[in-house]
């Protein structure tokens, strides 16, 4: 036997298995205009067939339709994996005439789930969590504009403190290669002038090889990404295989070719090593900037009897929170515990004085 | 052609019919020699077409103006560190004149930046309605003076090209209420802009949509069936309507493709063609403005969309009957104004003239 040796560095393999064993769930949302390859792309990244049963909607259905959100479910299984795939789809987004305002719901279907995580994380039985906060939005930008529209920035204006956003480039294939660089600088600018913060790929370890960091680097310098989707699989002239591609009378593009479109950048970087980290980032920091601007918007309006409360929980050790309701409610049940607090303390004082009185003057009794 | 107004005067005939002699009949009076008289005419005093372009930015439209009359009538930007989407919509129109084979064609070219970019974009349509309206105008004040010009000069938009963004799927809201408003007044013909982007079936499939919903919402477009004067038209004309809108790209850059030196679009996997009928349908837009109809869509604009015009603007000027041919233009109360535009002095000078003296005008 190797005293040496305790044996704790099989840990890894122990939480793989047990992350195997409970598997993954990731909530992706999609945003964007409609027409700009949306639900192809997702098609193509997850190699499902999440819109199979899509319609599209026609011209005068389109003039009465309001913002809608979307949630579709898949289970996909890679190597023994499962992955719980929930799409959240905005349908209606930038279609209107008038914009004004549209991703108002959007914004608000955020924070329900981060409310609804609250709720349950304040719970008693908090063994089974559903976790439906949204972990990524993938906000598509025109290829055809000259960068970012005022619909863009107001929406990432919007949403950038509540999710991880990755901005993509739609139907990349339009774009010949200077236009595509072109494009992509002018969006980063105009991203930094707004200042929003997408999200941030984390820096490699430092002790990676000079080789990776390049490629990471180079990755990196690519975002917003420029991707092309397709589902169909094209035999073209060149390769013998078959491949992932739109087969126009010009030439045939292959999703899967960096020469050629962004796509294997984005599914690398979005599934292959940042899921996870996606997925991080939306708890510790997103959820969390929610959770603390929620109670601390709660906390204000009791700020005089906070002296009452404290001498109450002094007895409990750690700060219980309140089991939320929804906002209105939630303020509502506190007005009235302080109520309850009140007429206790009251109660209390009217007690220690009866007691007082009632003892022998000059004694001093325990005061609770 | 504005030829039309005057009769050709003889004198001015070069290709005489030989005089025959006073003893034999001649087999024909020699009538035909009248078209090369036109010709000549027309060819003296050039063409004018004003074209307006109207679709979200970045949709091509610049690079399609100077795609269709290979000169650089505007210098495009490409995207990027370009012109910036102004924040309202703005119009504004750029002369030039074009020469081929002796033949002077006087271009003007109303652009249209800001249209459809804003967030909120109801209304978007009302400065576009009001320019046109206001050409109409300026040439019915023109037309109705004591001594009028010669050659009235035609400021009206002939044609309006409607840039419908490659979504796939169908018609925005956006669109349908401007074609609809839009085709009352003026020649709209619509085009799937940057069709690079869509593979031939997805083209088709968004056209037979486009077709559908153009159809159930009663918009008009050119050429109008309803103008359709004789059996011959109508062939024609149904089968340019059954490619509308037409598939376009625009590219003002050369390559070499076979050896031949092409314009076109080159990507990393091919270069898209612009002349090549395989590629897209700009070939046709190109014929059916240029080639084939642009008289028509002259005519149509005079005969049709002023006459309409003017017999609105008549009827609600038309406050004290004086006599058949008496005119009362009231002044011009159009609800919009474009951008930057000058009015003339033609309505008030009217309006004067008619409270003061009630004057023989027309």
């Amino acid at each position: 036997m190797d005293k040496e040796y305790v044996g704790f560095s099989a840990l890894p393999s122990q939480l793989h298995r047990k992350s195997v064993k409970k598997g993954f769930d990731f909530t992706l949302m999609v945003a964007g205009e409609s027409g700009l390859g949306k639900s192809t792309l997702i098609n193509s990244l997850f190699l499902t067939n999440l819109y199979e049963d899509r319609q599209v909607p026609e011209a005068s259905a389109r003039l009465t339709q309001t913002l809608t959100i979307e949630r579709r479910s898949v289970e996909i299984e890679e190597g023994g994996i499962k992955v719980k795939l929930t799409l959240v789809d905005t349908p209606g987004f930038g279609d209107a005439v008038d914009c004004s305002d549209c991703w108002l719901p959007v914004v608000r279907y955020v924070e329900e789930q981060f409310e609804q995580y609250l709720r349950d994380e304040s719970g008693l039985n908090r063994k089974n969590i559903q976790d439906s906060r949204v972990h990524c939005c993938l906000y598509f930008i025109s290829p055809f504009g000259r960068g970012l529209r005022p619909l863009d920035v107001a929406f990432l204006r919007a949403m950038h403190e509540k999710v991880n956003i990755i901005p993509v480039i739609g139907k990349a294939d339009v774009l010949m290669p200077k236009e595509t660089q072109a494009l992509k600088q002018k969006i980063r600018d105009q991203l930094k002038e707004e200042q929003i913060n997408i999200y941030q790929f984390p820096e490699c370890d430092s002790d990676e090889d000079e080789e990776f960091k390049r490629q990471d680097a180079e990755m990196k310098g690519r975002i917003p990404f420029a991707v092309v989707g397709s589902c169909e699989v094209v035999r073209e002239g060149g390769t013998t295989r078959p491949v992932r591609g739109r087969c126009y009378s010009w030439g045939t593009v292959e999703v899967e070719n960096p020469h050629h479109c962004d796509f294997l950048n984005l599914r690398r970087m979005l599934v292959q090593t940042h899921l996870q980290d996606l997925k991080e980032v939306t708890h510790d920091l997103l959820y969390e900037g929610y959770r603390a601007r929620c109670l601390q918007s709660l906390a204000r309006p009791g700020a005089r009897d906070r002296a009452s409360r404290s001498k109450l929980s002094r007895q409990s050790t750690t700060e219980i929170p309140l089991p939320l309701l929804p906002l209105a409610e939630t303020e509502k049940l506190i007005r009235e515990k302080d109520e309850e607090l009140r007429r206790m303390q009251e109660m209390l004082e009217k007690m220690q004085a009866q007691m007082q009185q009632s003892q022998v003057p000059g004694e001093q009794s325990d005061t609770l | 052609m504005d030829t039309l107004k005057e009769s050709p005067s003889p004198c001015s005939s070069r290709h005489n019919s030989p005089r025959p002699a006073p003893c034999e009949m001649p087999a024909t009076v020699g009538i035909e020699a009248v078209l090369d008289q036109l010709k000549i005419k027309a060819m003296k005093m050039g063409f004018e077409f004003n074209i307006m372009v109207v679709g979200q930015s970045g949709l091509g439209k610049s690079t399609m103006v100077n795609t269709l009359f290979k000169s650089k009538v505007w210098k495009s930007a490409l995207p990027g560190p370009g012109v910036p989407t102004p924040q309202t919509l703005q119009l504004h129109s750029v002369s030039h004149v074009i020469e081929e084979k002796g033949l002077k064609l006087k271009l003007t070219v109303t652009d249209t930046p800001g249209f459809g970019d804003q967030i909120n974009n109801d209304k978007c349509w009302e400065p576009i309605l009001g320019y046109i309206n206001e050409q109409y105008e300026q040439y019915l004040q023109e037309e109705i003076l004591i001594t009028r010009q010669r050659h009235i000069p035609d400021t009206r938009v002939h044609c309006c090209v409607y840039f419908v963004p490659p979504t796939g799927h169908c018609l925005r809201p956006l669109d349908i209420e401007f074609l609809q408003r839009l085709c009352q007044t003026v020649n709209v013909v619509p085009v799937i802009a940057r069709a690079d982007s869509l593979t031939i079936e997805e083209r088709e499939a968004f056209r037979s949509r486009i077709q559908k919903d153009l159809k159930s919402h009663c918009i008009d477009v050119y050429p109008q069936k309803r103008f359709d004067e004789d059996p011959n038209d109508k062939i024609l004309n149904s089968k340019i309507r059954e490619r509308i809108p037409f598939a376009v790209v625009g590219a003002d850059q050369e390559h070499v493709v076979n050896g031949r030196c092409v314009l076109g679009r080159k990507t990393n996997w091919g270069i898209i063609e612009v002349e090549n009928m395989a590629h897209c349908e700009f070939p046709l837009l190109r014929d059916l403005l240029i080639r084939s109809h642009l008289q028509d869509l002259k005519d149509i604009t005079h005969n049709i969309h002023y006459e309409n015009y003017r017999v609105v603007r008549l009827n609600e000027s038309h406050q004290l009957p004086r006599g058949p041919g008496w005119v009362n233009l009231a002044p011009v109360s159009l609800a919009s104004t474009s951008a930057g535009q000058v009015t003339t002095s033609g309505p008030s000078k009217a309006h004067k003239r008619a409270q003061e003296e009630p004057k023989y005008e027309f």
